[in-house]
């Protein structure tokens, strides 16, 4: 589908014509959108603060699994096991070295991605089918390390309190003071995966994805960039694994599970594979969705013996299995393309094509 | 650059997949701005032979040299980089990206911006875009498909994919470009654009250019030197007018009267 400009706008350089945000009405809105986020404590209760703040760790989760399954193609079902990672790291740079907690979050990035580095080596030998399976290996050996390496450290299954983040005199110890750090955070790796997704990097990714054989007759070192892929994927893993960490103020191997994995990638499904704006929807539409079930949990112990608490844990798979299901098969393509559907239509009202 | 007119060397090259022998010592050599075009029946070996060259296959025995230089153990990815293109039999494209951004993606040998530059994008990894975005935009101009800049690849008909691939090759700014049956299942008229094309880059780049193809009458027009492969041997070697009338060619083709 070629990109439909409104009537009347040209592009006048290339500059214009690559630019995302092409008219002032569109800064306003986005600055609106923003405004409207960040001063959301002061009018929204505490439960949506908490759940906005929720999506938004989720979406960076998302993001880096969209650079990787949805732009290169290689699909993993190992991305909360990242998370664990860059969620462990930056607890115990804060609670026992006292690092401060930019520095901390830093660290648990790259440490993240060197781990999801490690894991990613498989990608060069294995495709498709086979390389899920080995990603699914970091998903059963990184929670056994947590729970027995280093018992001292690392507490085994216990797991590990985390301190609440501190910075400029401020703790971030609720979520209407929290929500501020993960938006901010949020705007600068949304910025980032756009940038990579534009650059000569993600359409090496892409290249990847869409003919591995041809990108590197072209020239593409599939090892290099297949590595840098889990890499980003990893470490998006590790900032999200570590605000988690943080906001929960406690992890253990169980906190990111395989079940997050799946959940993940199913919201990467819904949002739409291999764009920036299907992680963003499909991470929001799904924690709603699954919020919708723990919201609707006490409607259905009306109709059914159970209490409130296993109804809730019967609920959530079963909306988010049930949301995926009917995504693929009436919408493979995620809400992105949807959106995408829906722009094309509006511009060109009130025609049909 | 050196002033040899050998531009590619196969030398006794042979390959072999499984019992199957699909190339038995074939040499030949492609002269600086010739086009030299590769026929043979099916099977002949004629692709497999321009995938040993592009370094997808391996020959079990022999060598090929491109200016001198031994390529036969180069890694795949870096035969781009030394001015070698290529497009496919069955089209090869990024599917998901625009016609724009498949040429983009050829640029990739060209461009510098690594991981983080490309985080930042803007600085170093934007003015490069623009500046590659120039040059592509030149090949896009000059392929006349300025009017499916910003389609998705994988919508497009057969015809105009073909001359997107032919792009995506060119976007390499190659000094050897090798096209694998550039011109199959397209019409007359598409047909002559391709070769109008292909005789165009031929021209203005002194581009030097190895072609497989099955249109004898365009093979016979267009190409400066012939190579007929037959069952994995190389069965004749000439300008069109020997081939033409070479016994064995017609043997190949035609068969045996008896």
């Amino acid at each position: 589908m070629a990109i439909q400009r409104p009537a009347g706008e040209f592009d006048y350089s290339y500059a214009y014509d690559m630019s995302t945000i092409r008219q002032r009405w569109q800064w306003a809105l986005l600055l609106l959108f923003l405004a409207a986020l960040y001063t959301l404590p002061l009018y929204a209760s505490q439960s949506i603060v908490s759940l906005v703040n929720r999506i938004g760790i989720s979406i960076i989760a998302v993001q880096g699994l969209n650079l990787l399954t949805g732009y290169t193609g290689q699909i993993s079902i190992g991305q909360a096991a990242f998370m664990t990672v860059g969620g462990y790291i930056s607890a115990l740079l804060v609670n026992s070295l006292g690092w401060p907690f930019p520095a901390a979050l830093l660290a648990a990035a790259l440490g993240a991605g060197v781990i999801g580095l490690l894991f990613g080596l498989p990608s060069l030998r294995v495709k498709g089918f086979y390389l899920t399976m080995a990603t699914l290996a970091a998903q059963f050996i990184i929670p056994w390390f947590t729970r027995q390496a280093f018992p001292e450290v690392l507490n085994g299954a216990q797991g590990v309190n985390v301190n609440v983040p501190v910075m400029f005199g401020v703790e971030f110890n609720e979520p209407g003071k929290y929500i501020y750090l993960t938006l901010t955070i949020l705007i600068v790796t949304t910025t980032v995966a756009h940038n990579v997704s534009r650059s000569r990097l993600g359409r090496a990714f892409v290249a990847i994805r869409d003919n591995d054989l041809a990108a590197e007759l072209l020239g593409v070192s599939l090892f290099k960039y297949k590595l840098q892929a889990f890499f980003l994927a990893a470490v998006y893993a590790g900032v999200s694994g570590s605000l988690m960490a943080h906001s929960l103020r406690h992890i253990n191997s169980e906190t990111f599970n395989l079940v997050d994995s799946v959940i993940l990638l199913g919201m990467l499904v819904v949002g739409g594979l291999g764009t920036n704006l299907g992680a963003i929807f499909g991470a929001t539409v799904v924690e709603l969705i699954i919020e919708g079930a723990t919201l609707s949990a006490p409607f259905f112990v009306k109709l059914f013996p159970a209490t409130a608490a296993g109804m809730i844990q019967a609920l959530r798979p079963l909306f988010f299995g049930f949301t995926l299901m009917l995504f693929l098969i009436f919408e493979p393509r995620g809400l992105a393309h949807r959106w995408q559907l829906f722009k094309a239509a509006w511009r060109l009202r009130p025609f049909s094509h | 650059m050196s002033k040899d007119p050998i531009h590619l060397n196969v030398d006794n090259i042979s390959l072999s997949f499984g019992g199957t022998q699909a190339l038995m010592n074939v040499s030949f050599e492609v002269e600086r701005g010739e086009i030299l075009a590769i026929i043979g029946p099916n099977g002949a070996g004629k692709t497999s032979t321009l995938n040993c060259i592009s370094g997808f296959y391996r020959p079990d025995r022999g060598s090929i040299s491109y200016e001198g230089q031994d390529i036969t153990k180069t890694p795949t990815h870096k035969i781009a980089r030394l001015g070698i293109a290529r497009t496919f039999q069955n089209i090869a494209l990024y599917t998901g990206l625009s016609t724009l951004d498949n040429l983009m993606a050829a640029r990739h040998v060209q461009m510098r911006s690594g991981m983080l530059a490309c985080m930042l994008y803007w600085g170093f990894a934007h003015r490069e875009d623009i500046e590659h975005r120039r040059v592509v935009e030149e090949i896009i101009d000059f392929l006349e498909i300025e009017h499916i800049r910003k389609a998705v690849v994988g919508a497009l008909p057969h015809g105009l994919r073909k001359r997107v691939e032919l792009g995506r090759a060119l976007a390499l700014e190659p000094n050897l470009l090798l096209l694998d049956e550039p011109m199959t299942g397209m019409n007359l008229e598409e047909k002559e654009d391709m070769a109008r094309f292909i005789l165009d880059i031929h021209e203005l780049k002194n581009t030097t250019i190895v072609l497989i193809e099955h249109d004898m009458g365009l093979v016979m027009d267009i190409a400066d030197r012939i190579v007929v492969l037959d069952f994995g041997s190389k069965i004749a070697e000439g300008a069109p007018e020997e081939i033409r009338n070479n016994p064995a060619v017609i043997q190949a083709y035609l068969g045996q009267e008896y």
